[in-house]
């Protein structure tokens, strides 16, 4: 509050009161958010100290479901390929969507039209899209085999393919997401300074030196937001893998949140699930502060 | 300068430079074609599946332009598969699970404001980094106790876990931006702290209360995995319907585009309808559930 005029000061203890009935109007949600989202977390560590599969008796034991896990070939497997699958769906949006922002952030005709459509895949519901791509990915009639035709290269077996899986299930990923990093920049190459760039035209920089040592590191930050985000979201994509491979062929493309799926509900074993999540959190955790503690050391360089 | 120049004595090099600028200028339409076409592209692939016979949908090299245009896959989604009952129940989960959320979170977002208690946005951003699925093998295991599984009920209190902290945080961040000196007024002059919420600063978030309401109801729309393990034969969602009852062995390509059509269509629509807003409300928090 401003201290402008004298006569409005607060009688003591009129702020404090004020707190406290701004307080009543969170408690609603915190009540929801305590039943909906809190309580699941607790309930979750405690079940992963449990052996458990519903419909039997729950016995304690302790830290046995997370040494399990960590000689569970196929549990250690699906973290691999969570690592593959967000490493690609990390770093070809952040490419594309940045070009995709530098290529917006100039004036052309109909550009509002067609920034909406670029953003588009965004809000589309992943699992009709899903149906679609898998209509594409189809080895013998799929679209996308007849556009490789096209241009001379041999059809793939996209998703049906061990090696493929994968990289067929980022393109998706890139189709899906790249507008939300392209959103990201643009409000980034908004916000830059004009002056650095009029100095360094005087110089005689090129476009390419222009983007390269001015552009670029202004938009760091930004970026960097960009792939926090991307990271968390790349890490926890499910339903697109489910629909299109369900982690197959064979576990080819099963990842933590795949495998977490089965274990909960397909085999009902709650106590080993519930340890899963707990794994597979501290893994976004950690990556989410390894991405953070970049920003913080970027910004002092 | 440069085109003053060369209309004044027309140079070899003034042409030169002109040509150049023209193949620049095209070069950046084919690289503005090439980012926007897969976007389009898909929807469009979507529709003419959609809209296209068996015969011209299993033809190779494909059929882009159906040869006769049909209606047929979408009457037989809705006539054949229930269609209808499973856009209710979307309507009904996300409409209910996105009032839910404004009743609590509007007045949530405006505590959070008003008090700077910057530290329950934290709990937010907690909640949007948790996979869904863990939310889903406590609350499953709940409902299985409270016998509450294969119910509405049990799906619109889940649905609250991605809208509730997507209203908080939209409508914290739009009270912060709202001038308080209306409020500081009304308090002075003996208003209630909930008077002054009801009758000065409510009606002036009401833009950032659409967004909000628009934003929430879209992700609790598109998601799949809480109705595909909690709803029941009759309580499906739309994308948990779409994935357990129309399947590939049961259904061509035809009717099955044209269920993800119907599924993806409304929140199509409702994105293009506030563009702009949805945009800021995204891009500032990356809120998405």
């Amino acid at each position: 509050m401003h201290a402008a005029a004298p006569t409005h000061v607060p009688r003591p203890g009129f702020l404090a009161r004020r707190r406290r009935s701004y307080l009543l109007f969170v408690a609603p949600a915190l009540v929801v958010v305590g039943a909906v989202i809190i309580f699941p977390w607790a309930f979750t560590v405690w079940m992963s100290a449990f052996d458990w599969k519903i419909g039997s008796v729950a016995h304690f034991v302790g830290f046995d479901n997370y040494t399990q896990l960590a000689t569970n070939k196929r549990f250690l497997e699906s973290i691999l390929h969570t690592f593959y699958f967000t490493l690609l769906a990390v770093i070809f949006p952040l490419i594309l969507g940045t070009i995709a922002a530098l290529i917006f952030h100039r004036e052309f005709p109909l550009r509002g039209m067609l920034r909406s459509i670029f953003t588009m895949p965004m809000m589309a519901t992943p699992v009709a899209v899903a149906l679609v791509w898998t209509m594409m990915f189809h080895p013998q009639q799929g679209v996308l085999n007849y556009l490789l035709s096209l241009v001379g290269l041999p059809p793939s077996l996209w998703v049906y393919s061990p090696t493929w899986v994968i990289p067929s299930l980022v393109l998706v990923e890139i189709w899906h997401w790249t507008p939300l990093i392209m959103l990201i920049v643009l409000g980034g190459l908004a916000a830059l300074p004009t002056e650095p760039y009029e100095s360094a035209r005087l110089d005689g920089a090129s476009e390419w030196q222009l983007f390269r040592y001015i552009t670029l590191p202004l938009l760091a930050p930004f970026l960097i937001v960009a792939a926090v985000i991307r990271t968390i979201d790349a890490l926890k994509a499910f339903d697109t893998i489910y629909v299109i491979s369900q982690g197959g062929p064979g576990t080819a493309s099963e990842t933590i949140n795949l495998y977490l799926y089965l274990q909960a509900f397909a085999f009902y074993n709650v106590g080993n699930a519930s340890a899963v999540v707990v794994v597979f959190f501290v893994i976004i955790l950690a990556l989410a502060l390894l991405l953070l503690h970049v920003r913080e050391k970027a910004k002092w360089t | 300068m440069d085109v003053a120049a060369g209309r004044a004595v027309p140079a070899p090099g003034a042409a030169r430079a002109r040509w150049r600028r023209k193949l620049r200028k095209i070069g950046f339409g084919l690289s503005v074609l090439v980012i926007v076409s897969p976007a389009i592209l898909v929807f469009l692939w979507m529709l003419s599946l959609s809209l296209k016979n068996e015969i011209d949908n299993l033809a190779y090299p494909p059929v882009f332009i159906p040869s006769q245009l049909t209606l047929r896959n979408f009457v037989q989604v809705f006539a054949e598969n229930s269609m209808g009952l499973y856009f209710w129940n979307s309507i009904v989960v996300s409409g209910l699970a996105t009032l839910v959320a404004l009743a609590i979170g509007v007045p949530a977002g405006y505590g959070i404001a008003r008090t700077q208690a910057h530290k329950l946005t934290v709990l937010i951003l907690i909640a949007r980094m948790t996979p869904a699925l863990s939310y889903l093998i406590p609350l499953f295991t709940v409902f299985q106790l409270l016998g509450l599984n294969n119910t509405r009920t049990a799906l619109v209190i889940t649905h609250l876990v991605i809208t509730v902290p997507i209203i908080v945080y939209v409508m914290a961040g739009h009270f912060e931006t709202l001038p308080r000196e209306l409020e500081e007024a009304a308090l002075i002059d003996g208003g209630s702290v909930w008077t002054t919420f009801r009758y000065v600063a409510l009606p002036l978030a009401r833009p950032g209360i659409v967004v909000a309401t628009i934003l929430a109801f879209i992700f609790s729309w598109n998601n799949f995995v809480f109705g595909a393990v909690l709803a029941g034969r009759a309580t499906r969602t739309l994308p948990a319907a779409v994935y357990n009852v129309l399947t590939f062995e049961q259904l061509a390509w035809g009717p099955l585009a044209a269920a993800a059509i119907v599924v993806t269509l409304p929140v199509l629509l409702l994105t293009i309808v506030i563009q702009k807003e949805i945009v800021v409300g995204l891009t500032h928090g990356g809120i998405k559930g």
